[in-house]
């Protein structure tokens, strides 16, 4: 859900990104992270803890915490929520450790 | 190896402010901050700052960012700002280590001004670890920087500033604020806060916290309970309330672990929000020549942020050769501003605290 009135900021219609999430194309905008342009698509597991497996969503959206780290591209561990949404990004729920040589 | 006589770890307001005080005395600086912008907590603020106006009250917390942006931007030849970029190691013989698109950079300097500010607490209870439940900040940078919203019925927890301004934020946004909970038995922010929330019908239940949260993979509902006066669960108080977002707003701790890597003198102080470092008057640490300012040596304000950025920025310029032509009248004014900003009843256990961290 994006705010689209706002009593002191504006929003203004960003160029559309469109990007891959777990093989579905979906879309965010510019200025968007991976984890607000999920989120704004109702997106809220994005990753697992490592030993029980619990769902986990973000909770600091400033790169402290660690709960939002999904697969970008083929690289796993990547704190979504301060890695900016581009063109084409091929972005994966994350269920386990993070595998170095992850494939596409 | 890259050389510069200052380097500042941190954007946001106490940063900036010592860059440019650095840059006014004649020191160049570089800023290395890990966000895509400069601004700290401030790019996320929308409401109006308390504070004099030597410290920009009145004016929007976002707009206070882009004055001391712009600030900073008028000494191109002086400061540089890394953005993207993490300060990930610290060394005594003064070298910085930078990760910036997964390169390290290594930089040689004379000095360090740690300004990196604080990071928000967690609470233990039930589930705490659901999607749907946030950081009251978290909720604030994606609301007002990204746009987005959090849910459609969120409950906050923590009646301090940062709870009451996020929760009429939310509203604000469009979202439905279902009541604010406060384990204390009084509302821990400012009466100004408190009543702009109630005129609008949000309940603020002092004496009351989360039990626990329900929800397969994401928050579903939360059972919520009163407490007697040693804060624990008064059985048979328990009540469900529906909600998709729950927002923690218990309070911020310094992000000093650049300060314990580098093996400052540290105390715990809890009035302050956690692990600070020991500090002279002039905000030097116990190593030479490594610097604190702002909410890493103790959370306070934005207003405080800046001012003991100016002080830290003069000081190190001096200290480093670069004497400021007005060093001793700003010196003082700075000095001042701080004791007015930390002086009345609200201030008390800030004071206290602070006098617990000085060497
Ligand atoms: C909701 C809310 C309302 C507030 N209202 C007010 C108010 O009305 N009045 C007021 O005076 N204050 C207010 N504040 C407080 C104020 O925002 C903070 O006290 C102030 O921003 C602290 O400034 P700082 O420069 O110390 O830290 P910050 O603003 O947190 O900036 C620190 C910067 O350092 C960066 N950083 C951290 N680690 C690293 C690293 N390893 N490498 C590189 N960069 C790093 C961070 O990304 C960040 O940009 C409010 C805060 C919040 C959250
Ligand atoms: S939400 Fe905390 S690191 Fe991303």
């Amino acid at each position: 859900m994006r705010i689209k009135e706002h009593p002191i900021l504006k929003f203004e219609e960003k160029k559309k990104l469109s990007f891959f999430f777990d093989g579905k194309e979906v879309y965010g905008y510019e200025g968007d992270t991976v984890a607000s342009a999920l989120h704004a698509l109702g997106v809220k597991v994005l990753s697992h803890s490592i030993e029980l497996h619990r769902p986990r969503g973000f909770y600091c959206a400033i790169g402290n915490c660690s709960s939002c780290m999904m697969i970008v591209d083929g690289k796993p561990n990547v704190k979504t929520c301060v890695t900016q949404l581009l063109e084409n990004m091929v972005v994966k729920t994350q269920v386990n450790k993070g595998d170095i040589y992850e494939a596409n | 190896m890259k050389q510069i006589d200052l380097v500042i770890i941190g954007g946001g307001p106490a940063g900036l402010s010592a860059a440019k005080m650095a840059a006014e005395s004649g020191l160049a600086s570089l800023i290395v901050e890990r966000n895509f912008n400069v601004g700290g907590q401030l790019v996320k603020q929308t409401h109006m700052f308390f504070g004099s106006e030597k410290q920009y009250a009145k004016t929007r917390g976002i707009d206070i960012a882009k004055i001391l942006v712009d600030d900073v931007l008028k000494f191109p030849d002086l400061i540089e700002i890394m953005t993207d970029t993490s300060v990930v190691g610290l060394y005594k013989d003064k070298v910085v280590t930078l990760l910036q698109k997964e390169k390290y950079i290594k930089v040689k300097t004379n000095a360090i001004i740690i300004a990196t500010g604080a990071s928000e607490k967690v609470l233990a209870f039930e589930n705490n670890d659901l999607p749907g439940i946030y950081g009251a900040g978290a909720v604030q940078t994606l609301m007002n920087v990204h746009g987005v919203l959090p849910g459609n019925d969120v409950v906050m927890v923590g009646s301090g500033n940062i709870g009451l301004i996020v929760s009429y934020q939310l509203i604000q946004a469009g979202v439905n604020v279902k009541c604010v909970l406060e384990a204390a038995s009084t509302i821990g922010g400012y009466k100004v806060h408190a009543s702009k929330l109630k005129r609008l019908g949000v309940d603020i239940l002092t004496s009351h916290s989360i039990k626990k949260a329900i929800g397969k993979n994401y928050l579903e509902k939360i059972v919520i309970g009163k407490l007697d006066d040693k804060w624990k669960f008064i059985e048979g108080t328990e009540e469900e309330i529906e909600v998709d977002s729950l927002c923690i707003s218990v309070g911020l701790s310094p992000l000093s672990n650049l300060l314990s890597m580098i093996g400052v003198d540290m105390k715990y102080v809890s009035t302050l929000g956690g692990l600070v470092p020991l500090i002279d008057k002039n905000h030097e640490t116990s190593i030479k020549n490594i610097f604190v300012a702002g909410d890493v040596c103790g959370v306070e304000e934005a207003s405080s942020a800046i001012v003991e950025g100016y002080l830290t920025g003069l000081v190190v310029a001096e200290k480093l050769g670069f004497k400021h032509p007005n060093y001793d009248e700003l010196y003082l004014d700075f000095k001042d501003q701080l004791h007015n900003l930390r002086s009345g009843p609200f201030g008390e256990k800030l004071r206290l605290g602070l006098q617990e961290i000085m060497r």
